[in-house]
C-alpha cells in the first residue's frame, strides 16, 4: 500500500460563538492515499464541510480553534504559514462546491476565472497561454464549444456545465487531491450521474485522490473506497464501502441505509427516517450523541464510545457503539424505526 | 443599445413634463401668487395691472399659460419677470461654478470614501475600522451650515491658508480656481465620504460571505487580490446606483447651502433668489435643468451598471 498523501489526526475544530464555544469537528482521523476515493457522509451540521474546508485553511479566522494535525505529503499544514497554505490551494489540492450557481463570480467570463487561478500559481504562463489552457480543460471535461463556451458569464451555463466547469477550474494545475464538496447536491439527478462519472474518470484517468463529501448515500455507493460516517462532529464508524454497505455497525448508520429507497428490497408503504433531529452542537447529549435518537439505547451509552475496531476479522472498520458485534446483527435486522429492513426471500 | 437609449429618452420627456407641470401648478395655487400685481408695483391701478396681466399672458388660462410658457423654455426666449433677463443665459453662466463645485466635491468624496470603506471592511472588528466609523459617523452628522463657518473662520480668518470663497473660473486662473474651491469641496464632500464608506463597508462584509469569494481563496489567490478583484469589484455594483443619484442631485442644484455660504454663484444661488423673489420663470428653467441632469446621469449609471454587471443587459430589460 502506499504512502498517505493525506493524514489528518484527531482533527478538531471549534468556533467561538455567543452561545459559546461550538465544537463542529471532534477528534476526526482519516488518511487518503493517492487515487483513492474518501466519502465523508453525514446530515447538513455533522462536520463534513467544516473538516474539508479546514484542510486547506479556509476555516482560519480569530473565532476558530483548530487542533490536531493535518499533513500533506508530510508536510504539518495545521501550524503552517498563510502563504504555505496558499500556495498548495488550487495547485496540490483543489476543492470544487456545492453550489455552481453561486460559486464562480458572477461578473467574470468563466475562462478568465480558470485563468486567474493558473496564473495565481504559474505567474511565467501568460494571460493567453492560460486562456488556451481553459480552453482545453473546458474540452476534458466535456464542454461543448469550448473555444466559445470560455467566454461565457457563468449565468450563462447551465447549472451542469457550470460545475463542469469548475470542476475544469480545480483540475487546472493537476492537482494531487480534490476536494469534492457535495458536488452533485444541487444539481438534478441525470446532470448528478454525469458529473459523479466525471468525477470517477478523472479519478481513474488521473490517479486523483478524491475527498468526497456527500449526505447522497447512492453517490457514495457509486464511487468512494472508503466511507466516514460523521454524526455531531464525531466519525460514528469508518470502513471500506463494503464494510459500510453490508455490515454497518452503527445504528446511525443503519437509519441512513435504511432511510434509502432501494430496487432489490421490497418497497416499504412509507421510507423509513431517522425520528427527531440531530442535536445542536452546543448543547451535545452526555455520552454518544445519537443516543437520544437511538431506539437500541441501554445504561452503558451515557459513556462515550471510542471510535474502535470491534470486529476481530475486520480490523479497518471501526464504529462507536456498545452494542457487541451479535447484538447489532440481531438488531439491525428488525425493521422498525432504526433498523434495515430484512433481505427480500 | 438604441431601444435602450429611445427608451430612456421617452423617460426622460416623462419626467421633465410632469416636474414642469407640478412645479407649475405649485406656482399657480400659492396664494398672492399673480405676477401682475406684484410687476405694478404698491399703487397700481387696476388698468395698468390688466395691460400687465395682458402683456404676459396672466389672463390665459392655465395651459394655456403652461403651453406659452414650456415653448419659451425650448426656444430659449424666457425671460424672468423683473428685471426681464433671458433665465438660459443666467443659467449657461452659473453651470461653471456649481459643475467646478459639484465635480470636484464628487471626485473627493468618492475617493476618500471608498479609500476608507475599503480599509474599514479589510480590517473589520478592529481598532482601525473603530476608529474610522467613529469618523464617518462624525462626517455623517454635522451639517453643512456648521462645517463652513467653522472652515472659513479657522482657514480664512484665522490661519489665513485660503481666500475668502467667491469664484475664480478656472480659464482665468487654473490655481486660484482650485485654490478657492478647495474648502467648498471639502465641505460639501465630508458628508458623502462618511456615507459612502459605511455602505461600501457593510456591501464588501456582505460580499465576504459570497460562495465565489470562498472559491478565489480555494484558488490559491493571494488575500490582496481576493479582496479587491473579488470583494471590492462586486460591492461597487451598488455604489454605483448611489452615486448616480447623489451625483446628479449634486449638479441639479442640492449644493444650494454650500454655494450660499461661500458666496459662489452658481445654479443653486440662482434658484434662491428666485424663489425669494416669487419668479416663476427662473425656477422653472432650473428645475428643468436639474430634472436634465438627474436623468441624464442616471442613464449613464445604467449605462455603467451594464457594464459593471454582465447579469444586465440594456436590451433585455424591455422585455
Amino acid at each position: 500500500m502506499s504512502a498517505p498523501l493525506l493524514e489528518v489526526r484527531d482533527l478538531r475544530v471549534g468556533f467561538a460563538t455567543e452561545g459559546g464555544l461550538l465544537q463542529a469537528v471532534d477528534g476526526v482521523s482519516f488518511e487518503v492515499r493517492p487515487g483513492e476515493v474518501v466519502a465523508i457522509v453525514g446530515e447538513s451540521g455533522s462536520g463534513k464541510s467544516v473538516t474539508a474546508q479546514t484542510i486547506i485553511g479556509l476555516t482560519r479566522s480569530k473565532n476558530a480553534r483548530i487542533e490536531g494535525s493535518v499533513t500533506f505529503e508530510g508536510t504539518e499544514l495545521l501550524e503552517a504559514p498563510d502563504a504555505t497554505l496558499r500556495k498548495l490551494r488550487g495547485d496540490r489540492v483543489a476543492m470544487i462546491f456545492q453550489d455552481p450557481m453561486t460559486s464562480f463570480n458572477p461578473v467574470y467570463r468563466l475562462g478568465k476565472q480558470i485563468a486567474e487561478a493558473i496564473r495565481a500559481h504559474r505567474p511565467e504562463i501568460s494571460k493567453g497561454e492560460a486562456g488556451e489552457r481553459a480552453i482545453e480543460l473546458f474540452e476534458s471535461v466535456g464542454i461543448p464549444d469550448p473555444k466559445h463556451r470560455v467566454d461565457c458569464y457563468p449565468h450563462e451555463f447551465s447549472g451542469g456545465m457550470r460545475q463542469r466547469a469548475m470542476i475544469a477550474m480545480a483540475l487546472a494545475l493537476e492537482p494531487d487531491l480534490l476536494i469534492a464538496d457535495e458536488p452533485t447536491t444541487a444539481l438534478d439527478v441525470t446532470i448528478q450521474a454525469q458529473i459523479m462519472d466525471l468525477l470517477r474518470e478523472l479519478n481513474e484517468r488521473r490517479n486523483l485522490a478524491t475527498i468526497l463529501i456527500t449526505h447522497d448515500l447512492g453517490v457514495v455507493a457509486e464511487a468512494a473506497d472508503r466511507v466516514l460516517v460523521m454524526y455531531a462532529g464525531r466519525v460514528v464508524e469508518q470502513g471500506t464501502l463494503e464494510q459500510i454497505f453490508y455490515d454497518p455497525q452503527h445504528p446511525y448508520t443503519w437509519g441512513l441505509m435504511g432511510s434509502l429507497s432501494r430496487l432489490d428490497r421490497p418497497r416499504p408503504k412509507r421510507l423509513p427516517q431517522i425520528a427527531g433531529a440531530p442535536p445542536s452542537l452546543l448543547a451535545l447529549p452526555e455520552g454518544c450523541s445519537f443516543r437520544p435518537r437511538c431506539p437500541h439505547e441501554f445504561e452503558s451509552c451515557t459513556d462515550l464510545p471510542p471510535l474502535e475496531a470491534r470486529l476481530t476479522e475486520e480490523p479497518g472498520h471501526c464504529d462507536r457503539c456498545w452494542l457487541s458485534p451479535d447484538e447489532k446483527r440481531q438488531k439491525r435486522q428488525v425493521g422498525g424505526q432504526i433498523g434495515l429492513e430484512a433481505p427480500a426471500p | 443599445m438604441t431601444r435602450f437609449i429611445a427608451r430612456r429618452l421617452v423617460g426622460m420627456l416623462a419626467v421633465l413634463f410632469a416636474v414642469s407641470v407640478i412645479v407649475f401648478l405649485i406656482f399657480n395655487v400659492v396664494p398672492n401668487s399673480n405676477p401682475a400685481q406684484r410687476l405694478a408695483g404698491k399703487n397700481a391701478t387696476p388698468v395698468l395691472v390688466k395691460s400687465i396681466e395682458e402683456e404676459w399672458g396672466f389672463d390665459k388660462s392655465l395651459p394655456e399659460q403652461y403651453v406659452t410658457m414650456m415653448e419659451k423654455i425650448f426656444t430659449g426666449e424666457l425671460t424672468s419677470y423683473k428685471p426681464r433677463i433671458p433665465v438660459d443665459e443666467q443659467i449657461f453662466e452659473r453651470i461653471p461654478a456649481t459643475f467646478s463645485l459639484s465635480i470636484g466635491a464628487a471626485i473627493i468624496w468618492l475617493a476618500f470614501g471608498l479609500l476608507l470603506g475599503y480599509i474599514s471592511a479589510v480590517k473589520a472588528g478592529g481598532w482601525l475600522d473603530r476608529l474610522l466609523t467613529g469618523v464617518a459617523i462624525a462626517g455623517v452628522s454635522i451639517p453643512v451650515f456648521l462645517i463652513a463657518p467653522v472652515f472659513l473662520y479657522l482657514f480664512t480668518y484665522k490661519l489665513e491658508i485660503f481666500p475668502n470663497a467667491q469664484y475664480v473660473p478656472f480659464t482665468e486662473n487654473p490655481a486660484e480656481w482650485v485654490d478657492h474651491l478647495i474648502l467648498p469641496w471639502i465641505t460639501l464632500a465630508i458628508l458623502s465620504i462618511g456615507f459612502y464608506s459605511r455602505v461600501l463597508r457593510s456591501n464588501m462584509l456582505d460580499v465576504m460571505h459570497e460562495d465565489y469569494v470562498r472559491t478565489a481563496r480555494a484558488k490559491g489567490l493571494s488575500e490582496r487580490r481576493v479582496m479587491t478583484r473579488h470583494v471590492l469589484r462586486n460591492s461597487l455594483i451598488p455604489i454605483v446606483t448611489l452615486f448616480g443619484l447623489d451625483f446628479g442631485a449634486t449638479i441639479a442644484g442640492t449644493a444650494i447651502i454650500t454655494e450660499f455660504l461661500y458666496s459662489l454663484d452658481g445654479i443653486g444661488l440662482y434658484a434662491i433668489e428666485a424663489v425669494q423673489k416669487f419668479e416663476l420663470p427662473p425656477v422653472m428653467g432650473v428645475t428643468m435643468y436639474g430634472a436634465f441632469f438627474v436623468v441624464l446621469v442616471n442613464a449613464l449609471v445604467d449605462i455603467a451598471y451594464a457594464y459593471l454587471d454582465p447579469r444586465v443587459r440594456l436590451g433585455e430589460a424591455a422585455s
